[in-house]
């Protein structure tokens, strides 16, 4: 604390039409150091990162660099004042050298010549500062991820850089990248050089930071010596509620008994590298199992691995008892799973096709493409399914994409249970959808699990999980810790297992 | 009045009509003839038999461009298909007229019906090559296609030995040349294809899972849809449609010249396809619409050589053509002319 901040942002304000992104944001990066931006979706990271970095132009507010004012308005503009950013998708030419790569846009000349020589044992010592030692004119996408991270980093701080932004560089790295890139990052801290890491990782942002400024919904919560925050706080600040359970832990009341002794699918071990450490997870039918965790804790991925998305590199997938391969959605289908993608644009709806042809879509590709249902059936099915499930709309020949999010979500729910599913995954099935469409689709979801259906209920609100699952299994970096009972627990139960005491 | 006018033009077939009929009647202005039908030696002779008749390889090709472009591919190597196709047939055939006990009969090197089988069957490789790129290893399919389109017409080369290979057999020159009912053999071909694939894509749910595909393969593949299949097929079955051409052009030119068998058609197809009102972005798709665009070509291709443009220029007229065709069916200059004609048209 000795030191002077080298970076301060005070106050700062952004709104975009209809929405205040930043509301009296602060943040001090102090050189040496490195500091964590945390928040949920939708806190304003990213956007306290655009205006840093030039990209966006705040309303009002200073940034103060050495105690200068600067508004930079734009990524190179930030990046001659020294403010360098390293941004989550890793933007370098992996068909180019790795010495091209950190040098490519300002080559250093001898004449008219590129100084090749110069360049490459620039590159070296770069990466070498950052304890890498590679081959810096073999191709960049000959290495592995993390090291092109690396390069990425050596790049961003081959411009007398004072400030270091990462946003999210872990989140492609397996565990021993993520070592190797906080190696690197000890080292830059060694030498004077301020970082502001953002992640969604609790375990990585403990194991690097000093200090950690908390956002929510625009707002600055505070600013905290890493040391000196629980994680249990931390998440607290995060989510903006101290302990309530009067309000969340409500429960329908009625209890779903499982409907059979034996688990519908049960997962022995599942995992695969950079997406999730292996885990079990037993569904039955009738039974809601939510996924609990915070953003990036590994929900999204274990739905993919279950649904045939991703390959699977290590443990079993049992249905009924027996050992199943599931390799791609097709054969996940075909034992009875179903799935509702978060991101419902592009991966779920397809838009241009009708609600009529959307709705059997999953059904027909079940049936091959030489069991055609005829026409009449098709539309005698969806019109049962748009009434079944109130979706609005004037007939079922209109384009899917035209219809408002909640009512293609419950278009897409009518998909899968036209397949007469066993299993439905629900990957923030309420994303995006308006308060009183979201209780609807809720209230279908409890339904279908009242006939037998086993249901994998992911969200990234707390409460909807709590409201609605019978058990809960808790992931935290991808890793499953615990599992409870969604009758007994409350949201600071969950969150105290986030965060790694004992519940 | 409006109303039922709007609904016209809102057909995906309306534009590519229109312009067919402009064409037509351009035809009719410079050659009162046009279209005049008469029937000699026992079959319709007439301009718009020979449009037909000659725009049948372009469309058997478009149809199978048709479904490729609906999956948001594109398949530029069909020209070098017709060239590795045809030299297939033309060699086996070869042909030679002979005289046996005081008759002349004509002898093929190899039975006609093999040599077809053998020629349709390479283009099911060249086809099987295609989507093994596409579908399989992940690449684009421009690229993808790009390679056979070089690579294919020196494997034509390779059959025909760098001769052209003329064809000595009288029953080949039927399939390019012939009438059935007074009605042009090739035309039959195009009826055949064209009603497989209405039947198997109105009839079965092909049509359904290349239009999902086309437009969210994401989400096709989360239903359950292998659009890697589906996509491999569709390459495998348009190269295909270019190897039925391929025989139709040999056929008629009685002879398979690798280096020219072909050349352009590939442009023409998605030319045609485009025409037909099918988005190149993949998607919904009107074979209906690509035939009419291939018969578009096909007129336009007439009316230059009938009006007498000197051939050095008349790719030049071909290309304006063209132009003006796309810029009438781009939907926003539409919309732009048909608010301004109704503004300006007062009661209606």
């Amino acid at each position: 604390m000795a030191a002077e901040p080298v970076l301060v942002m005070q106050d700062i304000c952004k709104s975009f039409p209809g929405v205040t992104a930043l509301k009296d944001a602060q943040l001090r990066l102090f050189p040496g150091e490195v500091h964590a931006v945390m928040g949920q979706n939708g806190a304003g990271k990213s956007t306290l990162i655009k205006v840093l970095t030039g990209v966006e132009t705040p309303d009002s507010g200073e940034i103060l660099l050495n105690g200068r004012a600067i508004q930079p308005e734009s990524v190179d503009a930030a990046q001659k004042l020294g403010i360098s950013t390293v941004f989550q998708e890793v933007n370098l030419c992996p068909n180019l050298s790795v010495a091209e790569n950190i040098f490519i846009g300002r080559f250093p000349m001898r004449g008219l010549a590129i100084d090749w020589k110069t360049i490459e044992r620039e590159a070296q010592a770069a990466l070498a500062a950052l304890n890498i030692h590679v081959d810096v004119t073999r191709t960049l996408s000959e290495f592995p991820v993390a090291i092109q991270q690396m390069v990425a980093i050596a790049r961003a701080l081959s411009t007398e850089a004072q400030v270091l932004i990462l946003d999210e560089p872990t989140s492609s790295l397996d565990e021993d990248e993520v070592e190797r890139l906080f190696d690197a990052l000890r080292e830059l801290k060694r030498k004077n050089i301020a970082i502001l890491f953002v992640t969604h990782f609790l375990d990585q942002t403990y194991a690097i930071s000093d200090r950690i400024t908390v956002l929510r919904n625009g707002e600055f919560v505070g600013e905290y010596p890493a040391s000196e925050l629980s994680r249990l706080e931390l998440i607290n600040a995060m989510v903006g509620r101290e302990i309530d359970e009067a309000g969340y832990a409500a429960q329908d009341g009625e209890s779903t008994s499982p409907h059979a002794e034996r688990p519908f699918v049960s997962v022995q071990g599942l995992g695969a590298s950079g997406r999730i450490h292996p885990i079990d997870l037993d569904i039955y039918r009738g039974q809601v199992l939510g996924l609990g965790g915070l953003l990036g804790s590994g929900r999204t991925e274990t739905a993919r691995l279950l649904f045939g998305i991703d390959r699977a590199e290590s443990g079993t997938i049992a249905i009924d008892g027996a050992p199943v391969r599931l390799n791609s959605p097709r054969k996940a289908v075909r034992q009875g799973i179903a799935f509702c993608p978060e991101d419902r644009k592009t991966e779920g709806i397809v838009a241009d096709l009708s609600i009529r042809e959307n709705i059997i879509l999953a059904l027909q590709a079940r049936r091959g493409i030489f069991r055609y249902l005829p026409r009449r059936v098709q539309s005698a099915m969806a019109d049962q399914f748009i009434k079944q499930l109130g979706i609005r709309t004037p007939d079922a020949e209109k384009p899917i994409g035209q219809l408002s999010g909640g009512n293609q979500q419950k278009a897409l729910l009518a998909r899968w249970l036209a397949t007469e599913p066993k299993m439905l995954i629900l990957d923030e099935p309420t994303r995006g959808i308006d308060i009183a469409a979201k209780l609807e689709i809720m209230d279908l979801v409890k339904a279908q699990c009242r006939k037998g259906l086993a249901i994998l209920f992911i969200s990234s609100e707390m409460s909807e999980v709590l409201r609605v699952s019978d058990r809960i299994a808790v992931l935290r970096d991808r890793r499953k810790v615990g599992e409870i009972d969604g009758k007994a627990a409350d949201e600071q139960s969950v969150f105290r297992m986030i965060a790694g005491a004992e519940a | 009045m409006k109303a039922t006018l709007l609904k016209l033009t809102r057909s995906h077939l309306f534009w590519p009509c229109v312009t067919l009929v402009l064409l037509c009647l351009v035809n009719v202005h410079f050659n009162p003839g046009f279209f005049n039908i008469e029937i000699k030696d026992g079959h319709l002779y007439g301009s718009v038999i020979d449009i037909l008749n000659r725009a049948a390889p372009l469309m058997l090709i478009a149809m199978g461009m048709t479904l490729v472009i609906a999956t948001r591919g594109i398949d530029i190597s069909v020209g070098a298909t017709v060239a590795i196709a045809g030299a297939v047939a033309a060699s086996l055939i070869g042909g030679s007229l002979v005289i046996k006990e005081g008759v002349q009969t004509y002898v093929s090197n190899t039975p006609m019906p093999l040599a077809f089988a053998a020629a349709l069957f390479v283009a099911l490789l060249c086809g099987l090559w295609n989507g093994l790129l596409v579908a399989g290893a992940g690449m684009q399919p421009i690229v993808a296609t790009l390679i056979l389109m070089v690579a294919g017409r020196g494997v034509a080369q390779l059959i025909t030995e760098g001769q052209i290979v003329t064809v000595y057999y009288e029953p080949f020159f039927f399939i390019g040349n012939g009438f059935i009912f007074g009605i042009p053999v090739s035309l039959y071909i195009v009826a055949a294809v064209l009603g497989v694939l209405l039947l198997l894509t109105q009839r079965t749910a092909l049509g359904l899972f290349i239009e999902s595909v086309g437009i969210n393969p994401v989400a096709s593949r989360f239903s359950g849809i292998s659009a890697r299949a589906l996509v491999f097929w569709v390459y495998a079955f348009c190269s295909v449609t270019a190897g039925i051409a391929a025989l139709i052009i040999t056929s008629n030119v009685k002879s398979a010249d690798a280096n020219n068998a072909g050349l352009l058609l590939e442009l023409d197809a998605i030319l045609a396809v485009a025409l037909g009102g099918t988005s190149l972005a993949g998607g919904r798709f009107y074979l209906i619409g690509t035939l009419v665009g291939a018969l578009i070509i096909q007129t336009l291709t007439y009316a230059i050589y009938s009006l007498g443009v000197p051939p050095e220029i008349n790719m030049v007229v071909k290309a304006i053509v063209v132009f003006g065709v796309c810029i009438i069916q781009s939907p926003a200059l539409r919309d732009l002319l048909l608010k301004h004609a109704l503004r300006s048209g007062g009661p209606a």
